[in-house]
């Protein structure tokens, strides 16, 4: 650790520590108690939907993986259209299409509008949540897919060889050592994922984005408010690469 | 009217508008792909042999252009960069003057995609044989003559992966410029999909168009490493 330090880094880190003093002191920053709580409630709002379009891509994403291995040739065909589309397009595109596009041609159904969901649908986050979901699924699916290939053939026989009906050697052996060759990926995407949440703030979702440009409009300050944001986004990025790293640490994997 | 008819090329059709788009979009992802290549060119060398200040420079603008969101850095950019380029007017005595959208979304796609690039670069720098890089030395070449003729077409096949994997985020990359409110692809089949309220179609076609570049991308990208392979034996 000590090694780390030297000569010119304690320079560097001067000269950085008197840029930030710069900052704090030289640009305005009293718009920054009127919009506190609009910014953290705009930081858990791209945290929330980080966590959920997270952990339900992911879960989209597992069938999409093993179907393009082992599925009857449609199916197989079909998630591997779907993948392709996703990760051929920008999200961005993606995104409007699903809330300008689709999002319009829903109030002209009746039945939807006298579902339950239509109080929903009404909302601009349930539009954000999809296409950030298919999003993720797109890119995950295609590392599942690599990951269920690359499971050794070995073990699937081993448990063929045991009498394990296909469903169970889903569950004991193929999905669990697929999600384990998958894992160390994971990190990456999660860190992609949090970078594509400020898209939602183009659909009106009042995001941590969201909340700078609110910021911007309503006091004329571009940057301050710009270089805030960017700092709130490194430190996440941050927060998830250690945080990633210490469960990686916990489970040494060997073979991958 | 008809699909058809909406996206036929005369107005009140708009394929002319999606297709100009296209190719705002395509110069765009070009020339900021072609920034990045000579930042991450440049970076790379900064990183392998560069002295520990240039390192270290280097070492913060990779990680953090890598842990920013893209439009955050698409926005900051493009301000800070108009900002520059009229203080630098205002010193020279002429008065401010207005930046091209083309001009601006090359140097903020190309900032961004340089981090990028520098990275890919450094790896397949490091994935040379050291034995190549000892033998120009010994030869006496000059560094500029050892990157012509030895490290860059020696790391070239170790960079084609991760550089074409960059091509096709940039072309993607260009759609976040809608933001900040230059026409490329994406504004374009917003601003169609506003006037005739035909959303869906618009933004459909958009899709296939974005998806005939990424595919017809794909298929240069196989020929180009079938090229840079060849001699190069089969591993697995």
């Amino acid at each position: 650790m000590l090694s780390w330090i030297k000569p010119h880094r304690v320079v560097l880190m001067l000269l950085a520590a008197g840029l930030v003093v710069y900052i704090a002191t030289a640009m305005s920053w009293e718009w920054l108690p009127q919009f506190a709580g609009d910014l953290v409630a705009g930081v858990g709002v791209t945290l929330l939907i980080l966590a959920s379009t997270v952990i339900l891509g992911f879960l989209f994403a597992v069938p999409l993986g093993l179907f393009q291995v082992t599925g009857p040739k449609p199916l197989a065909l079909l998630c591997k259209g779907f993948c392709t589309l996703i990760r051929g397009t920008p999200l961005l595109l993606q995104l409007w299409l699903i809330y300008y596009g689709v999002g319009s041609l829903f109030p002209q159904v009746p039945w939807i509008r006298e579902s339950f969901l239509w109080p929903y649908l009404r909302e601009a986050w349930p539009y954000g949540v999809l296409a950030l979901t298919f999003s993720f699924a797109g890119y995950e699916g295609e590392v599942m897919r690599g990951a269920f290939a690359g499971v050794p053939n070995g073990e699937l026989e081993a448990g063929r060889a045991y009498g394990m009906t296909p469903f169970t050697l889903l569950r004991r052996i193929w999905l669990p050592r697929a999600i384990a060759r998958a894992l160390p990926t994971l990190n990456g995407e999660v860190v992609l994922q949090l970078k594509a949440t400020p898209l939602v703030a183009t659909i009106t979702v009042i995001d941590v984005y969201a909340v700078t440009s609110k910021v911007r409009q309503a006091t004329y300050i571009i940057y301050e408010p710009l270089l805030l944001l960017a700092l709130i986004y490194l430190c996440l990025t941050g927060i998830l690469v250690f945080t990633f790293r210490y469960f990686e640490n916990r489970n040494p994997t060997r073979d991958v | 009217m008809s699909a058809f008819e909406l996206l036929a090329f005369s107005p009140p059709g708009w394929g002319a508008v999606l297709l100009r788009g296209l190719a705002m979009s395509m110069s765009v992802a070009f020339g900021g792909y072609l920034v990045g290549l000579l930042i991450g060119i440049g970076g790379a060398f900064g990183k392998l042999y560069g002295g520990p200040v240039l390192r270290d420079l280097l070492a913060c603008y990779t990680t953090v252009v890598r842990a920013i969101p893209e439009l955050v850095l698409i926005v900051l950019l493009f301000y800070v960069g108009s900002d520059i380029v009229n203080q630098v007017m205002q010193l020279l005595g002429r008065p401010p003057i207005d930046i091209s959208g083309l001009a601006a979304g090359i140097m903020v796609i190309g900032v961004v995609q340089g981090a990028y690039s520098t990275e890919v670069i450094r790896g397949a720098i490091k994935a040379i044989p050291p034995g190549m890089i000892e033998a120009a030395r010994a030869y006496g070449m000059k560094p500029s003559l050892m990157l012509r003729r030895i490290t860059l077409p020696a790391m070239l096949p170790h960079a084609i992966p991760g550089l074409s994997n960059l091509w096709l985020i940039a072309t993607k990359d260009t759609a976040l410029l809608a933001v900040i409110g230059f026409t490329e692809l994406t504004l374009a089949t917003r601003q169609a999909g506003g006037a005739t309220k035909h959303y869906f179609l618009f933004f459909s076609a958009a899709g296939v168009l974005y998806l005939i570049v990424t595919l017809l991308s794909n298929v240069l990208i196989r020929s180009i490493e079938r090229r840079a392979y060849r001699g190069i034996p089969e591993v697995g």
